[in-house]
């Protein structure tokens, strides 16, 4: 297959897709509120005479309590309750809040009498008022017993290691005494066999950083008994049902939780981080308690992404046909392993199937623990750190057989109608399902790319032009939509006498515009327009179960779980009109937001509704569906991007990446845009700056926006997101995922693109200019 | 202390504390527009208009209110008419947690306000003190532009 043929690749099914309300760009249902500044975050909640809630938290990396004394805060005027280890339950559990039984190790508690990260909690404080709650701690004199510590992950298995989790309680963790959370291994075929037959190898080691999610709202929760004793918690999260049942297990109490407006979550809000506090307060006080993190804590004591390292080894003939790869990684889960086997199997799963015509494949490594800020769930969720690796190695394997890297990807990358075996072997924590890819347009996102691109002509320009170097890159992404035959979603929808409807979801809108988009799949199936749509999202006590906002499974599951209410709500509404026609029940039709019959009749949703209310066979129409996946139908996308390099001073500059990305039907093509748009700058922040630093001790050094930098208007060139021609056969009129998968691609990118530009391999993210400066002099290409 | 100012159009009289940031005064008297995200000045969600200028009002004490005349998103629509910077930030698609909105609608309106119709990198520039983590940008400059060339 030459890529450089003028061919245009043929492009099917968009003549099928007739759609009035879905693929449309309608307004974010939530905008006017959001634009008007209405109060609809945790922190805009006034719950009358709540307590202050403040976590004193450790200034040791790792160290046993012996002592803490509160008598000092306690005698301070207005300070409620001061909370240490021993008055909290001493039940192990995961902050991670994923499927149960999760497949992360229980080791945490809500106050331990260890202490294992600088920012770990070892005291609740609550008071009347913020300032008395900081006058308080300073107030609490605890003694430690410090112990040594691990902050460099690629040290925690070393002989002599100090044992992070020596604690009898711990369930689930793989090793705990060499520091190892988890473990995973898989292989088919044998990779060094395949290996030793390859005329073109290559081997080398990758590194990924622990990027911050830096979501403009801080973590937050307030909560309180209602007037009939109910436990009642707002918080910011993205899994409101796990929430509920995690707290049930640590406390023995019932509760019901409230997701309100959420001010971004990107994974981090995927765990359960002040809930438990609050709560904690509350049952102790009778009283409200409110606590919202401060941008420190939230960057020192909440998650970062995973950092993880890959040896990754891969061949292929002189044909150019990829036979095999292998890849050894080793994960840092920080102070507790949430998320951490997950996120690493992921690193495999959303990466490996993409090649699916190799011989062998091995896939392994170790998850462990380092007496740093927990890492978690975090956009890509591992799919960024193996794509990192598998894509850079395998750009290095193109230019080593003479081949554009387009050509070489596309060739030996997985098309319509075919599987991997890697899906079946591969799952989240477990083993995985079987599918056969329904949609798969990468040759389109390549081909018509690299046209709209200008990839070849690009190529041929001259790379380093006085102080400055440009280069050009590729990169090749999959991800999922949803966890297959675990996750679940639910619907319910509700017809009212004004011909509107609520549609009431577990599904958790943290500024993805789920709501909008669930609305428009609604409003489609119902032949009506968004505007009739009333949505209620994520309140434990009123919307259906719903796995919450993660694993790019919103638009999947919670949209096929909508799609499915609302075809049922559909069968209602013409039975109950052909009940008050007495017309047959396949002579009536449904038209924006009313039941046509053949012979002309024709009655509104509102008319409906109200007869039924009142007059005719009374009765509620009302409805709630469910949908669990038995497959995870990757979105593809294919990503281009220019670099400059100053060689003065080393700096990366991305002028501009084009995104060509199939995710099956985008439901709503500016929200999908976004999606893209923001993961790619978050990917061009992780790629190019963003990491925490520890120092020796173990104190993050880049706890705030001033040290740890984010992409601001200036770092974002351009960047362009085109959709291919898709349709997922089993997704809600043909939609697959696409809030992940932009994070996939900017660093593989742009660290082809230097090689391009320089012929450096970098292995390290994020490239900091000072290091590459190093590079570029040591080849003598500074001035 | 006592101090007098004019928030959105009425004139306002209250008792501040001497070291009460202006963030936490706005929002204890109900302008919940005005967001927290970082308490340093660096994130600009806490941004208002203080004399025809964009500040943060995480970095300015409340008594420094006193006979000024401040602007948040709460004032810019009147009788549910938006300003045309909230519609285009609507039409546009520039929002999706909407945390940061506010913000990037005050720093817009301030520079509307001096620079009526501003070039795509005045605009950039005019905004560059407010963060935004979910859209990279794109659609935030598109807004504003937007509603500026229908001035």
């Amino acid at each position: 297959m030459n890529v450089r043929e003028e061919r245009s690749v043929a492009t099917s099914l968009s003549s099928d897709k007739n759609f009035d309300v879905v693929n449309t760009s309608v307004e974010k249902i939530d905008g006017y509120a959001l634009v008007k500044g209405k109060p609809v975050f945790t922190d805009d909640f006034d719950v009358p005479d709540s307590l202050i809630v403040k976590i004193l938290r450790s200034p040791h990396a790792h160290a046993i309590v012996k002592n803490v004394d509160a008598s000092k805060a306690l005698e301070l005027s207005g300070v409620a309750c001061v909370l240490t280890y021993k008055d909290v339950p001493r039940i192990a559990f995961t902050r991670a809040g994923q499927g149960y039984p999760e497949p992360s190790p229980y080791d945490t508690f809500v106050l331990d009498k260890k202490v294992r990260y600088v920012g770990d909690a070892v005291a609740i404080v609550a008071a009347e008022s913020e300032e008395i709650a900081r006058k308080a701690l300073k107030l609490i004199k605890v003694e430690y017993d410090v112990l040594d510590n691990i902050i460099d992950y690629e040290h925690a298995m070393d002989e002599n290691a100090p044992i992070i989790h020596d604690e009898s309680e711990i369930s689930g963790a793989y090793d705990p005494k060499h520091n190892i959370a988890s473990h995973y291994e898989m292989h088919f075929g044998d990779v060094d066999e395949e290996l030793s037959k390859c005329d073109v190898t290559t081997e080398k080691t990758f590194y990924t950083p622990n990027q911050s999610h830096a979501m403009m709202e801080p973590h937050a929760a307030i909560s309180y008994f209602d007037a009939n004793g109910r436990l009642t918690i707002i918080t910011s999260t993205q899994v409101p049902y796990h929430v509920r049942r995690i707290i049930k297990r640590i406390f023995g109490v019932e509760s019901r939780v409230i997701k309100p407006r959420i001010g971004g979550g990107f994974g981090g809000k995927q765990a359960v981080h002040v809930e438990a506090y609050v709560t904690a307060v509350t049952l102790k006080t009778g009283r409200p308690a409110r606590c919202i993190y401060t941008r420190k804590e939230t960057m020192t004591a909440s998650n970062t992404r995973h950092a993880m390292r890959f040896k990754i080894r891969v061949g292929a003939d002189k044909d150019a046909n990829l036979r095999v790869i292998d890849m050894q990684g080793l994960s840092n889960t920080g102070a507790y392993g949430e998320h951490a086997l997950t996120t690493f199997m992921v690193a495999g799963s959303k990466t490996l199937p993409l090649y699916n015509k190799v011989n062998a494949v091995r896939f392994m490594g170790d998850i462990v623990y380092t007496n740093t800020e927990s890492a978690g769930a975090f956009r890509g969720y591992g799919a960024p750190q193996g794509a990192f690796a598998l894509d850079c190695a395998l750009d290095e394997l193109a230019h080593k057989l003479g081949m554009d890297p387009v050509e070489f990807k596309l060739k030996n990358s997985i098309r319509e109608g075919e599987t991997s075996p890697v899906f079946k072997v591969m799952g989240e924590g477990r083993e995985g399902v079987e599918q056969i890819v329904g949609s798969c347009k990468i040759e389109e996102c390549a081909i018509e790319g690299a046209k709209l691109f200008n990839w070849h002509e690009k190529r041929e320009r001259q790379r380093i032009e006085g102080t400055k170097a440009h280069g050009y890159g590729v990169a090749f992404a999959m991800q999922g939509s949803s966890i297959p035959a675990i996750d679940m979603g639910g619907a319910t929808i509700k017809m009212n006498d004004d011909g509107t409807f609520n549609l009431m979801i577990g599904a958790t809108d943290l500024g993805t515009g789920s709501d909008t988009i669930l609305a428009q799949i609604a409003a489609e199936a119902l032949h009506t327009s968004v505007g009739k749509f009333v949505v209620y999202s994520s309140d434990t006590d009123v919307t259906p179960f719903d796995k919450g906002a993660y694993a790019s499974s919103t638009t999947y599951v919670s949209g096929n779980a909508t799609k499915r209410a609302a075809e049922r709500m559909a069968r209602e509404i013409l039975k109950a009109a052909s009940e008050i026609t007495g017309e047959s029940v396949e002579k009536l039709h449904l038209e924006n937001g009313k039941v046509i019959s053949k012979s002309g009749k024709s009655l509104t949703y509102s008319e409906i509704q109200t007869q039924l209310f009142y007059t005719f066979k009374q009765r509620q129409l009302e409805v709630t569906e469910s949908f669990v996946s038995e497959v995870s139908p990757p979105p593809y996308m294919v990503t281009f991007a220019e670099i400059e390099i100053d060689l003065e001073t080393g700096k990366v500059d991305v002028m501009s990446m084009l995104n060509y990305v199939d995710c099956g039907t985008p439901i709503n093509p500016l929200l999908a845009r976004g999606q893209v748009e923001g993961a790619s700058s978050q990917g061009i922040g992780m790629a190019l700056y963003e990491e925490h630093i520890f120092d020796k001790n173990g104190r993050m050094v880049t706890d705030d926006f001033f040290t740890y930098k984010v992409p601001s208007r200036d770092d974002i060139k351009k960047i362009t997101v085109k959709f291919a021609d898709s349709y997922e056969p089993t997704g809600p009129f043909g939609a697959k995922s696409v809030s992940e998968i932009g994070l996939d691609t900017p660093g593989p990118v742009i660290a082809n693109a230097i090689f391009d530009a320089v012929g450096i391999r970098v292995n390290r993210l994020p490239i900091k200019s000072e290091d590459l400066y190093f590079k570029l002099n040591e080849r003598g290409l500074t001035p | 202390m006592l101090v007098r100012f004019n928030l959105n159009g009425e004139e306002i009289e209250s008792e501040v504390r001497d070291d009460e940031r202006a963030l936490d005064f706005l929002r204890r008297i109900g302008m919940k527009s005005v967001k927290e995200g970082c308490g340093e000045g660096e994130c600009g969600a806490c941004t208002i208009i203080v004399n025809g200028r964009n500040v943060v009002s995480c970095l300015m004490l409340a008594p420094e209110l006193d006979g000024t005349e401040v602007w948040t998103t709460e004032g810019l629509s009147f009788k549910n008419e938006l300003d045309p910077i909230q519609k285009a930030f609507v039409d546009e698609g520039a929002i999706q947690c909407g945390f940061c909105t506010p913000g990037m609608v005050m720093s817009a309106k301030a520079l509307l306000m001096k620079n009526p119709q501003p070039t795509v990198e005045e605009i950039k520039k005019g905004m560059e003190g407010n963060l935004c983590r979910c859209t990279g940008y794109f659609k935030i400059i598109e807004a504003v532009k937007k509603a500026a060339d229908e001035n």
